[in-house]
């Protein structure tokens, strides 16, 4: 190996009780990409934010080519030539790139900035790598992948040589993430070093030299990325063996959901074109496609929250027109959406609020006009056992739980009262191994008790696992359905891409 | 048809306008500049209150008028300094911090003009700021003898709208304050300290304030009354809004502001039979007008009223 440009020497870190970090020590050499895998709460974004400066660490030491980093200061991490690119991007919407790029380079008293020579740095920057945007575009305006491309181009900006990478592919579509991952590759050759901090073994083995796994805050292994095997790391990353639920062969029932050609058109667009499905009790029906092809305007549709513009919606064989969200929670419709912290739960709640939020109405949960506490928090106590919430009780903000388990929530919310139709959008995403396999398995179990399952996802091997039937989404359009025993990935692959219309024609 | 015509053209009409406008652009820019870094500071009518009465008092102790003005700049820093106290440091809600700034400096006010100045028939007065020619431009027809009925400050306020537009749009300190109102934490991020750069922001903001009402005492009158600022600050909140935080149309916020205010006066004068309440309400009515159109698509600072504490997101 060559010359080692950062060393993690012992590292030690307690908050409160919890020690997250124990005595950690790793090694980064030049052009070398290094994945740091562990599942969430295993201590991964801790000792990243302690390298960064963000956290001084109780023991221990870094070095950056040999010499010692003063401890606690981002200003100190940046010197020395480390950069971090957040999970969540440290970003100002309102501000261009050119502006988020530049914040803090300059002498902060000086009458003028080198506007002209900032965006030539850029530029130069930009295409050295292969990260193309606009400088002069307002950042709130670009997608969320060429966002992080500002963000890792703030890092390149300060000369960064050590890159660290807080779960990056987990905000970005497939696409996105093949593309960054070229980058990456790209980055190494020309001598940088990354660590990159992910719970995906696709990525880690696709992308990674070598590979650092964590569990309970420690370092439990370490392999070169050509030698292991996902089934290896998955199992040194939760301790124990973990296979993805599959389904079984199990009796469908009626169609309880239709779509008879739908379309919806938001802003002059249609988001969905002649949309149509026949959803069945008792099977899981895949849809299955990139995303921002209209996956959220189904969903949305489905929730009750969106008007359709043409075409129609049967429910349990009956036309209804538009959904209400009243309707659908009287109808025994079961949403989990997208986005588990936007829309699926609010954060400033206890996890009860959350868990009885679209019941209060139910006499139940309300006793003379007044919500009744007991029985409410009883309930979501409920959830909490059943569906193996952990890192809190149903008094706790729900903001703390981690995305795992605010998902089970969500998850034990919508299936705890025994949907007739569940609509699942992205159920796992972001989810480290041990909470996927769960929540597989938890939506397995209310097909097969009969509930109607419409799940959304980009993720080949969930459809493949769970789903009966698959439709492709493309530009708004359904393909038709195939039985999921007809088809491999390579042939999904090709409906995502849009091949089942020339089949048609 | 013919009287609003007349007024129009008139120089006197200008002239009061640019008057009028000086104090809601030193407020307004003050407030702004607190916003910008992500501070609400309802102080301000207070601060202005304060301003205009420590200044007057200083010049009727013997200080020349621009000492006058430092004075005020000097007190407003200080409200501006103990606002930043409560918000940034304690990071306690903006607008209770703010209210309670301007109540607090609005009796202060009082209470120490009435502890220094005894209470007596006429108020007493000091000699105010003189307008000044400037030599060229008050050879200029029509804006000739417009500019020449101002006085030093107002020269001064439509010179720092500029500097302030350079300042906050060219400058990497401008940067650094508005990534601080937009992203604390990505500036923190990028070796900018957040905290250091809302104290600055206030504070400075503050100050004008104070100048914009010392202008009240020292230049349009020439004496203090505890209710002379009469709502000018909230006018200036509503202005930073309307120029979505960009200084140079706060200039022209507050000169379309002063222009509604003038011409209402002048018709109150010159039309009988209608209230002269009427006329009195007109400028507020048609800045409420004016901000439907213009703030709908302003782009509020992403961190404004959030206060910044390190390392928890």
């Amino acid at each position: 190996m060559t010359e080692t440009v950062l060393e993690i020497d012992g590292v030690s870190k307690s908050f409160g009780d919890n020690k997250v970090n124990d005595a950690i020590s790793m090694t980064l050499a030049r052009g070398e990409i290094v994945a740091l895998l562990g599942e969430n709460g295993a201590g991964k974004t801790t000792l990243m934010s302690i390298l960064f400066g963000h956290y001084t660490p109780d023991e221990g030491c870094i070095r950056v080519a040999g010499a010692n980093l003063p401890a606690g200061r981002p200003r100190a991490a940046i010197h020395a030539g480390i950069g971090m690119v957040h999970q969540h991007f440290s970003l100002a919407p309102n501000l261009t790139v050119l502006e988020n790029v530049m914040t803090g380079t300059e002498k902060l008293w000086s009458l003028r900035s080198e506007t002209g020579r900032a965006r030539t740095k850029l530029k130069a920057l930009a295409e050295r790598f292969g990260l193309a945007v606009d400088p002069d575009a307002r950042l709130g305006d670009l997608s969320v992948g060429e966002q992080q491309r500002v963000e890792i181009l703030k890092a390149l900006y300060n000369d960064a040589r050590i890159l660290i990478l807080d779960e990056p592919t987990a905000v970005l579509t497939n696409l996105e993430a093949e593309t960054l991952f070229g980058t990456l590759k790209e980055m190494a050759r020309q001598g940088l070093s990354l660590i990159f901090i992910s719970h995906k073994l696709d990525e880690v083995m696709a992308a990674a030299d070598r590979v650092v796994v964590l569990r309970g805050g420690k370092v439990v292994a370490e392999r070169r990325a050509a030698e292991t095997s996902k089934a290896e790391l998955a199992e040194l990353m939760v301790g124990h063996r973990v296979a993805r639920p599959i389904r079984d062969a199990h009796e469908r029932g009626e169609p309880v959901l239709e779509a008879a050609a739908v379309s919806v058109r938001i802003d002059g667009v249609d988001r969905l074109k002649e949309a149509s499905f026949r959803l069945h009790a008792g099977e899981v029906l895949g849809i299955i496609g990139v995303s921002g092809n209209g996956q959220a305007a189904l969903a949305s549709l489905l929730s009750g929250t969106l008007a359709r513009s043409s075409g129609d919606i049967l429910l349990y064989g009956e036309a209804i027109g538009d959904l209400s969200v009243a309707d659908t929670v009287a109808s025994g419709i079961g949403r989990i959406p997208e986005d588990r912290t936007r829309e699926g739960a609010i954060g400033e709640m206890a996890v009860w609020e959350n868990a009885v939020l679209e019941r209060i109405d139910e006499p139940r949960f309300s006793r003379r006009g007044l919500v009744d506490r007991s029985a409410a928090i009883a309930f979501a106590e409920t959830i909490v056992r059943d569906f193996d919430v952990r890192g809190g009780g149903a008094r706790t903000r729900t903001r703390l739980l981690s995305g795992g388990n605010m998902q089970k929530l969500i998850l034990g919310r919508n299936l705890a009262e025994r949907p007739r139709i569940l609509i699942a959008a992205q159920p796992a995403r972001g989810l480290d191994e041990g909470a996927v396999a769960a929540v597989h398995a938890r939506i397995l179990e209310a097909r097969k008790a009969g509930t109607a399952v419409l799940l959304i996802s980009e993720d080949l091997d969930e459809v493949i696992g769970l789903a009966d039937r698959i439709q492709a989404i493309v530009g708004g359009r359904l393909s038709p359905p195939v039985s999921a025993d007809e088809v491999d990935a390579r042939a999904l692959g090709l409906m995502m891409a849009g091949a089942w219309k020339k089949e048609a024609a | 048809m013919s009287i609003v015509l007349d007024i129009i053209a008139s120089v006197g009409l200008w002239a009061a306008v640019l008057r009028i406008a000086t104090p809601l652009i030193f407020g307004t820019l003050g407030a702004l500049l607190c916003e910008r870094a992500g501070v609400l500071n309802l102080g301000i009518e207070g601060i202005m209150t304060f301003g205009a009465m420590i200044g007057w008092l200083a010049v009727y102790h013997g200080a020349d008028l621009l000492t006058g003005l430092l004075v005020a700049a000097l007190a407003g820093a200080v409200f501006g300094l103990l606002h930043a106290a409560l918000t940034v440091t304690l990071g306690l809600s903006q607008h209770v911090s703010g209210l309670g700034v301007t109540l607090f400096a609005s009796s202060f006010s009082y209470y120490l003009f009435r502890l220094i100045v005894p209470l007596s028939g006429s108020p007493p007065t000091i000699e105010p700021f003189a307008p000044v020619t400037v030599p060229g431009l008050s050879d200029l027809p029509f804006i000739g003898p417009i500019l020449s009925a101002q006085t030093p400050p107002t020269y001064l306020a439509l010179l720092l709208a500029l500097l302030l537009a350079y300042a906050v749009f060219r400058t990497p300190l401008g940067l650094a304050i508005r990534m601080t109102g937009e992203n604390p934490h990505a500036a923190e991020a990028q070796g900018v300290n957040p905290m250091a750069v809302r104290y600055g922001a206030v504070i400075v903001g503050s100050a004008l304030m104070a100048v914009g009402g010392a202008f009240l005492t020292l230049s349009a009158f020439n004496s203090f009354f505890p209710t002379m600022v009469q709502g000018r600050g909230w006018i200036c909140i509503a202005l930073v809004v309307f120029a979505s935080w960009r200084p140079g149309r706060a200039l022209f916020g507050a000169l379309l502001f002063a222009f509604f205010d003038a011409f209402q006066l002048r018709l109150q004068t010159a039309v009988d039979g209608v209230p002269y309440q009427v006329f009195l309400m007109t400028p507020y009515i048609l800045s409420i007008l004016a901000l439907c159109v213009m703030a709908r698509r302003a782009r509020v600072p992403q961190a404004l009223m959030q206060p910044y504490r390190r390392g928890e997101r």
